[in-house]
């Protein structure tokens, strides 16, 4: 009876807002400054390979008392490649 | 017989440290060991009100230090526990008057008389923290399950492990059934996996703490209280029993036979 709006209630959010918070705190690492790297690391990384900016995804991730910096970059221009 | 050094901390101030320290000492004693616990913070004294052993205090930890008394001398004994004794912080100066290695030497000397000495540290990171954890064998961290709580033990968390002092159990304290049915309160699961440490205890919320620390006679004494349940169950862990988790659902059996009639269990 009370699942129609226990879906997400306000534990949830604190959860999801505590996870976000630790990551930062424990690396000691700003939103802006994960922002810098982000943008340091597209740039390293243009220089050798065609990459979509819009497409990259960079975070830190959560794995039990460690962090991890977890980046998916997917690489342009494959299929000019074959058929050129 | 050599003491095991437990201190109890948090990050954050109010969430109970002083309350599990006075339960867990007094449940220890209760089962027959040997226990003395230190209140570490100096200038904020509270674990001889919780005790109820205030008007009894002569000397103090720093009197002890600055070599006014003998250890044994500021030692209190509990009215209940004879095996249960409490070393009062000092409440008119401040924490720069001990240092780790007081606290190293006053736990060694106590060691070989004792089955547990239980520290209780002072909120924060700084001095008086430094001080508690100086010589302890064994690290825990209470919380609640609250966003600022939970941030700040984490904080603890990383500074012990920086430290060396190995992974801390968590006792996660004044823990709501009910709003955590409703989803309206971490789980104990939920801290768990923010704070990626062991769990030693969950105790929910209890009127009867409060009563119990109204009179100077702590929850553990009281054989009705869940929460006493629960920091005696801590108590046995400590001892190196394996005692399962209590079931908390069960607190709210009303809401469980409704739940059962209308067909939802």
């Amino acid at each position: 009876m009370f699942n129609f709006f226990s879906k997400k209630r306000s534990a949830g959010n604190a959860k999801d807002r505590l996870q976000l918070v630790l990551v930062h705190d424990r690396t000691d690492l700003t939103p802006a400054q994960l922002e810098n790297l982000k943008n340091d690391l597209l740039k390293a990384i243009s220089n050798y390979i065609d990459i979509d900016p819009e497409a990259v995804q960079i975070g830190l991730e959560r794995d039990g008392r460690s962090q991890r910096l977890v980046a998916d970059i997917p690489l342009r221009g494959a299929s000019r490649h074959r058929t050129g | 017989m050599t003491a095991q050094v437990i201190t109890v901390t948090s990050g954050k101030g109010g969430v109970g440290k002083t309350t599990a320290v006075a339960n867990l000492a007094t449940a220890l004693a209760a089962d027959g060991r040997k226990v003395v616990c230190i209140d570490g913070d100096i200038g904020l004294r509270n674990l001889d009100v919780i005790l109820g052993l205030e008007n009894r205090i002569v000397y103090d930890i720093v009197d002890v230090i600055e070599g006014r008394c003998k250890l044994k001398q500021a030692m209190i004994r509990d009215k209940h526990y004879p095996d249960l004794y409490l070393i009062p912080a000092a409440q008119t100066r401040d924490k720069n008057a001990v240092s780790p290695s007081d606290m190293i030497r006053i736990c060694k000397e106590l060691r070989p008389d004792y089955d547990f000495v239980i520290i209780d540290s002072p909120a924060g990171i700084e001095r008086g923290f430094r001080n508690s954890i100086a010589a302890a064998d064994r690290v825990l961290i209470v919380t609640n399950p609250e966003v600022s709580a939970v941030r700040d033990a984490d904080r603890v968390v990383g500074i012990l492990e920086a430290e060396e002092k190995g992974t801390p159990s968590l006792i996660l304290n004044r823990l709501n059934p009910a709003l955590v049915r409703n989803n309206d309160m971490l789980s104990a699961e939920d801290v768990l996996d923010l704070l990626g440490i062991q769990l030693i205890g969950v105790v929910p919320e209890d009127e009867a703490v409060i009563i119990g620390s109204n009179r100077g006679s702590p929850v553990v004494t009281d054989p009705r209280s869940r929460a006493g349940q629960a920091f005696r169950n801590i108590a046995k862990r400590l001892q190196g029993q394996d005692v399962p988790f209590m079931d908390l659902e069960q607190q709210n059996a009303i809401w469980s036979a409704l739940q059962r009639l209308t067909g939802r269990k």
